[in-house]
Order: C-alpha cells, then structure tokens, then sequence
C-alpha cells in the first residue's frame, strides 16, 4: 500500500490526556476537558484542549470582538444592510480611515470616526495577546522569543496604521479595514511615493521575506529527508555519530560546505522572520516623512540603472499657444 | 517521484480554483511585442483569439458609405432648408448624405424620425435635434482643435454611437450618497464596489468627476526625491483617483500600463512611450468636451436621460475606444465627411498639432546630451 511520508503524521500517541504543569496561584483555570481527535492528530498533537485564557486573554478576544463588529456592522451599511449584497461584495467593502481634511483630528463617527475606534479596540487586542503570549511563556519558564518575534510584526503595523499617520499628520495616510481595499491602498501608496522597489529597507524586507521562506524550506525539508532516522527527536540526535541530525548537517556541508546546527538554523530562521517586518516597517515609516519619491532618491544615490531617454516630453510643460487646453 | 504528483495536484488545484472564482482568464499563447528597452516589461499583449475579432466585428457593423459627391457649385443648404444652424453652406448634395449618414449611424431604425418631426423638418422641438446640432459642433471641434489627440484620422459620430442614439458607454456623475456621511454607519467615500469602470477594483468608481470634467492635471507622484518643507502632499485617497482613471483608461483601451509608462517610475515622461502624449492630450480633450459641449446639454434632456445629479451622460475614454487603441482601428471615416473637419470657412488650429509635438521632441532630443 502506498503510504504518504510527506504531509501527515505517521506516528500518533494516544493515552491519558495531558492537563499541563500545575497553574500558578492567582491564575485563571484552563477551560475545556481534552478530547483526542484522530484527525487532528495527522496534522499536529491528537489532544485538543484545555487552552487557558486568562484575564488578558479574555480582555484581548472582547476588544478583537469589538474591532471586528465595528469593521464588519459598518462593511454590510455600506451595503444599506443587504445580506446577500454583503457576501456577495465583501472583498470589496471597507471600513475607511477619515478623509485628509480631518488631519489628526477626531473626525466624525461615521467619517473616520469608527475607523479611529476599530483601530483602537483591534490595537488593545493585539497588545493585550501580546501580553498573554509574554506571560504564557514565563509561566511555563519558557524564553520570550515567540513574543519579540510578535512585537517584530506589531511594529509593522503600528508604522502603518498609527506611528507614519502622525508623522503625516492625517489619519488619512493609514490604511483600510478591507480585503481589496488594503491591496489597493499598498499599490497607490507605492506609486505615490515613486515606487517602493527603491527604498532599501523595503529591499532588505524583500530579502529576509525570501530568505525566511528560503530557510523554512531548507529546514523543513532536511527534517523531513532525516525523519525516517528519527530526526523529530533533535535531542538526543544532536550528540551522536551517525543519526539523523548528523546525517543532515553532513548532507548541507558536503552541498554547500558550511552547515548549521541544531541551536543555530532556528536563531537563522527567528532572526529573518524577525527582520522582515522589522526593516519593512522601517521602508514604511521613512516613506513620505523622508523621502518623497523613492526613484527620484535611488538616481541621487546611483541605485538606479540608467535607461535610455525615449525622448518623451510632458506635454504640460510645452507653450500652448492660445493658453487654453 | 511522489512529491511530484503532491506538488502538482496541489499546484492545480489552487489554478483550478481561482480560474473558477475569478473573471477575465485567456489561454495561452499570448502574443507581446517589445516597445521600450529590454528587460523593462514595455510590451504590446495581443491576444490573437480575442482582440482582432473584437476589432473585426467593430468594423462589420459599419454602415456603407456613399462615395463623397463633388461640391457643385449652386445654392447651399442654408438657402433652400430652413433653421439649418450647423452645415449651412454645404452644397445641399452633400448635406443631404451627412443627414443621411447620421441617420445610419445614429438612428438606423427611426431614421430621420430620431431627431426631425417629419411634418416640418426645419422643427427643432424635438431635443435630439438640438443635442443633435450641438455634436456635430463638438465633432467639427475634436478634428479642428484636437488633432494632438485624434490625429489625422479624427472622429464622426458614429466614432461613438455605432448605430445607437445614446452611446453604449458613457457615465454619470456619481450618486452625492455615495460619498455623503450621513447617517451613523456605512460611509464609503464613493468607492469599494466591485465597479467595471475601473476595472473590477476597490477604488473611487467615479473618478470622471473629477478628472474628465472638472480639474487640469491628475498628476500625484512627487516630483522631488525628498519632501519639500512645509508642502502638503497628495493624499492617498487622491493617489487612488488617478489610479482608477488609469485603470479605466487601460480596460477601455485594452492595453496595459506598459503601453504608456515605464512601470518603474509611472511618472517620468522621458521614460515614457510616445503614447502617453496622445493620451495626455486626449485627458485635457475629454475634460475639455465634458465641460463646453456635453455637461451643458443637460438642461435639454427629458428626465429620462439624467443621472442621479441631474445631469445627462458624459463621455470617457470608452466612449470612442470601446477596447481598442485606435478607435475602429484607425478607420479613416472623418476624411469622407470634410464638413465634419471643421467649421466652414477655415479655422485657426489654436492646440497643439501633431507636427509640433514632432517638433518639440526633435528639439529635445538634439539638446539631450546623453
């Protein structure tokens, strides 16, 4: 029979359930009773639950809930409350920051002003998880890598939806709450501003976005072509002769003549991950407050290729006789 | 060998998915021919499948044309019909086969009946009439003034009307409420709607307000590498009107933004194609006929013919090009009707012609030192 290797797990553990460490004094107790799903199982650990939310876990899923009313009751207004036409356009539909008018200023409730609030209740949610997530961690005794790495993204989308909006001046630079139109905000931002490819930490973004998938695959393929040697158990693997880790490290040393280790492709893979929206955010928050056209900037610092002149003129600059048109 | 077969079923199914949820998907082979220097992407796409045949069937619905009859001398038009505001001094030969072109182009079912009350043809109760009279104004207007946009081809009317009184596409002024904040939820800013007029995007779906009628330039990209102190830039929310006229101008065209611009800086004109002159010009033209010839004859319309402001249709790009770059190809229609050139007696060509745009870029490129 053919078996597939690559995609499920082939060796699942079913017995007691597992209820964790015993909670600190003072702390929430985890909701749920484990259930075992065999399915689940394939993908991942086959005991669901218990999961311990906690006082800020509660805190952070009530203003996620909040956000996400505001943005989804103003989308189906939009709409004039039409269900199906709710569905129907709902990658269009957008909760839209206020207008340039408004600058910094509270706009209108329903001009910005519910964008403002959304924003802030979405902005609670994520910090208040984020808390969770640091705090989870020390519980357990854990380093807190997962959260810096979560902080390294709510940077980006601080710069984007708070921190460049003042520094603009206007709510209105940030972005929308909406499926297309967030898409379409990235795309006129970049035209606007001369063309993002040109701005260096949008470039060094790019590049450890690429590099980060370039690693998660090296390292996902290289546990995956060991684990038939038990490369899942790193552990023990990691001092002895022979066994899968050593097989692996032997097979990118003979490739490529240097390898990582079982310590450091993981700080190569957090450090890129890292990096991206960390640099992005970065590209994000010079753009416009800095720089004004990221072209224009590249020619001034020689980043730009020269390409022959095609002898094109703006047509605005030419005398018009008659002065009209 | 297995991963493979996972790999490609996965692979399709993700294309087989999108090309059920998603419009607008052409089979290969594609054609492109290269128009700006290599490795920029500045390339024509012609589907051979798709675009010639659009163009073909265009040009099958052209009525016949009878041959151009000479200008016999003899009273003119003005002096045997009476109420003959425009076309006056044609021989009355030749005034009689303007009438009956625009019959074929405008009304081919009614016929004179479109516009005349044919108990009394000199009648002009009828509004068609004077709308009527007032398009062949703006026609005589585009081949006289507009050369720097029509060329030498120019237009007539059935450019846009192609056998229907009211051209297929043209566009109304935008519903106040969809920009209005009235109320306490579901403000807008007149935009995301899936809107075919700026190509199935999120942004404004009236971006011919502003731009085709009202404003001068549309231009939103900074023009200095830094930001001058104390300047206010363009909006994004600005940004994203330009961009949607743009993708207007791309569908109604059925070119891409490579046909005019170099994509690495959209604004740059001296990496731009000759192109982008003509459509410049044809910016400044639409804004231009909006504002003198069309937005005026609102006030003669029936109800039934005025948008949600009051206002009748206005034309845009789509309106002459109907997904072709050239409109009908480039079919020199113009040239058998003189008398739709221009106004009868000689006109002074105020805008710029071809041969100065010529001129101005020769001049250019000789003091182009590079």
């Amino acid at each position: 029979m053919i078996e597939n290797t690559n995609i499920f797990t082939r060796a699942q553990v079913h017995g007691p359930a597992d209820y964790g460490t015993p909670l600190a004094k003072g702390d929430f107790d985890r909701i749920g009773t484990p259930i075992k799903s065999y399915w689940m199982g394939k993908i991942g650990d086959a005991q669901i639950g218990p999961i311990y939310l906690g006082a800020f876990g509660i805190a952070s899923l009530l203003c996620g809930f909040i956000a996400i009313q505001i943005i989804g009751l103003n989308m189906w207004a939009s709409v004039g409350w039409d269900p199906i036409e709710f569905v129907r356009q709902l990658p269009w539909l957008a909760l839209e920051p206020p207008p340039p008018e408004y600058g910094l200023s509270l706009p209108p409730l329903n001009e910005g002003g519910w964008w403002l609030m959304a924003g802030f209740f979405l902005t609670a949610s994520i910090f208040l998880w984020w808390i969770r997530v640091y705090r989870r961690a020390r519980a357990h005794g854990l380093g807190t890598h997962v959260a810096w790495a979560f902080m390294a993204a709510i940077w980006l989308y601080l710069v984007l939806g708070f921190i460049r909006p003042i520094a603009m001046g206007s709510w209105s630079e940030a972005v929308p709450f909406g499926i297309f139109p967030h898409l379409d905000w990235t795309a006129a931002f970049s035209i606007r501003y001369g063309n993002l490819f040109y701005n260096p930490f949008h470039m060094l973004s790019i590049a450890f976005l690429y590099g980060s998938v370039l690693l998660f695959a090296m390292h996902g393929g290289t546990v995956m072509a060991t684990s038939r040697f038990g490369a899942e158990r790193e552990i023990e693997q990691a001092f002895d002769r022979g066994t899968a880790f050593e097989r692996g490290a032997l097979f990118w040393r003979w490739t490529m003549g240097f390898c990582a280790n079982a310590e450091s492709i993981h700080r190569w893979a957090w450090w890129f991950a890292v990096l991206t929206p960390l640099t992005g955010g970065i590209g994000i928050l010079l753009t416009g407050t800095v720089v004004e056209n990221w072209y224009l900037w590249g020619i001034q610092h020689g980043l730009v290729p020269p390409y022959p002149n095609s002898g094109v003129v703006d047509p605005a600059s030419l005398p018009v006789p008659g002065g009209g048109q | 060998m297995k991963i493979v077969f996972w790999f490609g079923g996965v692979a399709a199914l993700i294309l087989t998915g999108f090309m059920l949820f998603t419009a607008g998907w052409e089979r290969p082979p594609i054609e492109s021919a290269q128009t700006g220097f290599r490795g920029t992407g500045m390339v024509e796409i012609n589907n051979p499948r798709v675009d010639p045949p659009r163009l073909e069937a265009q040009l099958a619905q052209v009525p016949d044309m009878s041959p151009l009859p000479p200008d016999t001398p003899g009273p003119s038009a003005g002096d045997i019909y009476q109420n003959v505001q425009v076309l006056g001094d044609l021989s009355v030969v030749r005034f009689n086969r303007v009438m009956q072109s625009m019959a074929s182009w405008i009304y081919p079912e009614q016929g004179c009946a479109g516009c005349h009350n044919l108990n009394n043809l000199a009648d002009d109760s009828k509004y068609q009439y004077r709308v009527a009279r007032r398009m062949i104004q703006m026609t005589q207007t585009v081949n006289s003034q507009w050369a720097s946009h029509v060329g030498a081809t120019g237009v007539t009317c059935y450019t846009c009307h192609r056998g229907q009184a009211v051209p297929q596409y043209t566009w109304f002024n935008a519903d106040p409420a969809n920009t209005a904040a009235d109320g306490l939820t579901g403000w807008r800013n007149g935009q995301n709607r899936a809107t075919e007029q700026v190509g199935l995007t999120s942004m404004p779906e009236d971006p011919f307000t502003e731009q085709l009628e009202d404003s001068g330039q549309i231009r939103v990209i900074g023009d200095t590498a830094l930001p001058m102190p104390g300047e206010v830039g363009t909006s994004i929310q600005t940004t994203e009107q330009t961009y949607a006229l743009m993708m207007h101008m791309s569908t109604s065209l059925n070119v891409t933004c490579t046909y005019c611009h170099n994509s690495r800086n959209f604004g740059s004109w001296d990496q731009s194609t000759p192109q982008r002159v003509t459509s410049w010009y044809g910016i400044q033209m639409a804004q231009n006929l909006n504002t003198e010839y069309v937005a005026p004859l609102s006030s003669e319309l029936p109800p039934h013919r005025l948008g949600p402001t009051g206002e009748g249709q206005k034309i845009n790009c789509e309106t002459c090009h109907q997904g072709v770059n050239k409109p009908l190809g480039g079919l020199q229609m113009a040239e058998q009707y003189p008398s739709l050139l221009g106004p009868s007696g000689g006109t002074q060509v105020s805008s710029l012609s071809d041969q100065d745009v010529e001129a101005a870029l020769a001049a250019v490129e000789l003091s182009d030192t590079e």
